[in-house]
């Protein structure tokens, strides 16, 4: 039990989760309205897009990367296949736009995945690369416009709701069935990090990645098929929102990369590679959705919002990078 | 004797036309230790590739187990069990001992799931081999660098090793760590594995080494049996000169006191540290790992402040509290570890020389003067006797003794009064070793004070008028080094006798 408390106590997640608790409460306690049903389930709805976006940058910055350009991969993956259902009419199934969404998705990735692969170009300059070729080719060669009529079956699934929520007050949020696409996501992301040898080829790249290769993992295989599921896993995030909203708005999602890597490094990801759990990655996506959802709750303006945020990155990437210098101290101590 | 495990033929590597290996003849027994000395850019690395396949040499052959090859393919050298552990351990720091015993071998199986109980399995049975106690789930990077290379051996034990190449094994351990390498090494060698040692330095592997074989320019030198060799031997097998180790202190008086310590503690490290260094000496420091001998230096160098006691620099008390105050009062420090510490290895030799001098080279408005700054850079690299075509080209183009040179310039470009050395020649091959001592001596001769760092004994006994010795943070005697031999300054360092003034 010792031994499980002392890990408990040097997990990042742990005090994580206690900074979650206290904010929540302080919220209650100021507004008496953040546990309520309603405001737990639009917690929930304001994770998903997010979540998923995190999921994906955990799994480049894992592997000793950083991607910079899931939100114009998503946002041109999503525009494109919305663009051309609109303009032949479609009426069927959901299932259609998502099968394409995912296949452009996964073609877009691929694109990051062979210069990553095959340049040894750090991953920013080339996804910061990569990003703006993708919101080139949407505003530009697709001269991207918003579009206000979805597919019926699009706007349809982004209504579907799981159930329906209702506070004392009367207010009700209803739970998207997106919801369970982050926990699938999720799921999946989970089983293959932990108990496949491309997941574990994932870590073993982000920690050196000569050794990588000097044990035999085909290191540019990895690479380029990360980048191919976190295209995918970028672009289905883009569509859940599109269908959220009801509307394809093209630049609705650019700019959210900052927020998702703040969220991931929150989670105790390291920037530097080879490390990170998917409950950090949870948690920390889950403290800046409440921050963004909730201060509105305690009557903070929300042009305090960008503060608190920007307050959350500096302090949640500063508690790492004092642990390890910390820990870098320590060690040159001790070898000496 | 009987059959060797493994011969090289007339093997020669040749790389654009530049042979890195030339008609070299090598053989290597079961249960043999044999050690590969050469210096820097000898083709000790090519030696090692050609045996484990990553290059095919262009002409001569490879026997293994009595079948030969002219092409041997790095699956093939790994079938026949040939087994290489990297400088760097190859190891995965951001993964547990478990992974990192387990992942190579499941990787090479062609596996695509994870079994994290065989996982354990393969890493408990690779750990009893040797009889290595280590936390399974701790992670590699949180170990020691002595076990990080016994998770490297293990690792490379897992297959059917029958020849294990370990590159400069023991330099960055401890004298006790190396003590238990040496036992894990006998251990291997009555299961009949042989081992071959690839190491610059004659002291950390004469012991257990049943033969070396010295390559220099990419040709076989020698082929022989430890009796027939001592340090002089080998330095000239290895450099191709006669090898002078005549002693380097400056001969001078010294001067005044340039720097004193009264009374110097640091929290649980040192503890009541008193010395004088003058002018145009130097002052030897040795002592254990642990023995804070670094901490001392860093202490003077501002890193760590004193908790107690005080430094006098020419006389005058001055505090310390930051490598600002040091520079200030004419203290420079080149550190231990040049790569991380010292150098901007991407950068050029020049830019590094005049990097801890850029305020007197710039003019009135703070806009580097080019003119000054390419005569100093001229001045230094000439003074340093740094072997470069081009002082513009990057650091990381030099070898290990001009880099070390190129730290000395850029200290030596603040013109201090006190010049701290920790471990100055560590990883720099025999021939640069005498030119950095000769660089010491000249600086002491023009009134330098100078405190050497180090637990290389020869070179200790070389460089210094005097010697301090540290131990558990304590100086515990003054040693002359005319009037010690290595033997005794080394039995004096481990805790044995020690004759000389008591403090």
């Amino acid at each position: 039990m010792q031994g499980l408390l002392g890990k408990l106590l040097r997990a990042n997640e742990f005090y994580l989760f206690l900074i979650i608790v206290v904010v929540s409460l302080i919220i209650q306690a100021r507004s008496g309205q953040f546990f309520t049903p309603n405001n737990l389930v639009d917690l929930a709805n304001a994770m998903v897009v997010p979540g998923l976006f995190a999921i994906g940058a955990y799994l480049v910055i894992v592997s000793g990367g950083i991607d910079v350009s899931f939100p114009a991969l998503a946002s041109l993956a999503v525009y494109a296949v919305t663009r051309y259902l609109v303009d032949s009419g479609y009426q069927g199934s959901v299932i259609l736009p998502f099968v394409l969404v995912i296949a452009l998705g996964a073609l877009l990735g691929a694109f990051n995945g062979v210069f990553t692969s095959r340049l040894a170009v750090p991953t920013l300059i080339i996804t910061l690369g990569t990003a703006n070729v993708f919101s080139g080719i949407m505003q530009g060669a697709l001269s991207s416009v918003q579009i206000s009529q979805l597919p019926p079956s699009m706007e349809a699934f982004g209504r579907a709701s799981l159930f329906k929520a209702t506070s004392a007050t009367g207010l009700t949020s209803a739970m998207p069935v997106s919801f369970l696409l982050l926990v699938a996501v999720l799921a999946i992301v989970f089983f293959v990090m932990r108990y496949t040898m491309f997941g574990r080829g994932i870590f073993a790249l982000g920690g050196d990645e000569s050794s990588a290769v000097r044990a035999g993992f085909k290191v540019r295989r990895i690479k380029f098929w990360l980048y191919v599921i976190v295209g995918v896993i970028a672009a289905l995030g883009g569509l859940v929102r599109t269908t959220s909203m009801g509307q394809m708005h093209p630049t609705n999602l650019l700019g959210m990369e900052m927020m998702v890597i703040a969220a991931v490094v929150l989670g105790g990801t390291a920037i530097t590679g080879g490390t990170g759990s998917l409950t950090g990655v949870m948690l920390g996506t889950l403290l800046i959705v409440i921050v963004q959802n909730s201060m509105i709750l305690v009557g903070v303006p929300t042009f305090w919002q960008r503060f608190a945020l920007g307050l959350l990155i500096i302090v949640g990437t500063g508690v790492s990078a004092v642990q390890l210098t910390r820990r870098r101290k320590r060690q040159r101590l001790v070898a000496e | 004797m009987a059959e060797p495990f493994l011969s090289i033929r007339g093997v020669t590597m040749a790389f654009s036309g530049v042979k890195a290996l030339d008609k070299v003849d090598f053989d290597i027994y079961p249960g043999e230790v044999h050690c590969l000395a050469g210096e820097n850019g000898s083709g000790k690395s090519t030696m090692i590739k050609v045996i484990s396949g990553v290059y095919q040499p262009s002409e001569g052959e490879i026997v293994m187990d009595g079948k030969s090859y002219s092409k041997l393919t790095p699956i093939e050298a790994i079938q026949n069990g040939v087994q290489v552990i990297y400088q760097d351990f190859s190891v995965f720091p951001n993964l547990t001992v478990m992974e990192n015993l387990a992942l190579t071998g499941e990787v090479s199986a062609g596996r695509k799931l994870v079994n994290w109980r065989k996982f354990r399995q393969i890493a408990e049975e690779a750990i009893a081999k040797i009889d290595f106690t280590v936390d399974l789930d701790a992670r590699v990077g949180d170990l020691s660098v002595a076990d990080k290379q016994l998770v490297a051996i293990c690792r490379a034990l897992l297959t059917d090793t029958k020849l294990l190449i370990m590159d400069e094994p023991t330099t960055a351990l401890t004298h006790r760590e190396v003590e238990a390498l040496f036992k894990v090494v006998a251990d291997l060698q009555a299961r009949g594995i042989a081992i071959l040692f690839v190491s610059h330095k004659l002291e950390e592997v004469f012991e257990i080494s049943e033969r070396f074989t010295i390559i220099r320019n990419g040709k076989l030198v020698i082929t022989t049996v430890p009796e027939e060799l001592d340090r002089k031997k080998f330095a000239q097998y290895m450099t191709g000169r006669d090898y002078d180790e005549s002693s380097t202190a400056p001969t001078g008086e010294p001067g005044e006191p340039v720097l004193e310590a009264r009374g110097l503690g640091l929290k649980d490290a040192l503890y009541d540290i008193n010395f004088t260094l003058h002018k145009g000496e130097v002052l030897g420091i040795t002592g254990l790992l642990g023995s804070g001998r670094t901490e001392l230096a860093l202490t003077l160098f501002g890193v760590f402040p004193a908790d107690d006691g005080e430094i006098l620099v020419g006389g005058k008390p001055v505090v310390l509290k930051g490598i600002g105050d040091a520079i200030d009062n004419g203290i420079a420090y080149v550190p231990e570890d040049r790569l991380t510490e010292g150098l901007m290895l991407q950068r050029s030799i020049a830019d590094n020389i005049v990097i801890s001098e850029l305020d007197n080279l710039s003019n009135g408005v703070g806009v580097l003067d080019d003119k000054r700054r390419a005569a100093e850079v001229e001045l230094r690299v000439e003074e340093m006797k740094i072997a470069t075509a081009n002082p513009y080209n990057a650091v990381s183009t030099l070898s290990g003794g001009n880099q070390q040179r190129v730290v000395l310039a850029k200290w030596l470009a603040t013109n201090p009064d006190i010049l701290i050395l920790n471990g100055p020649t560590v990883g720099v091959d025999i021939g640069s070793k005498r030119v950095i001592h000769l660089i010491l001596n000249d600086l002491a001769s023009r009134g330098m004070g100078i405190i050497v760092i180090t637990d290389d004994i020869p070179e200790l006994l070389t460089v210094s008028n005097r010697i301090l010795l540290l131990q558990e943070g304590r100086l515990v005697a003054e040693v002359d080094p005319a009037s010690v031999t290595e033997q005794e300054m080394s039995a004096m360092i481990t805790g044995g006798s020690v004759p000389g003034k008591e403090h």
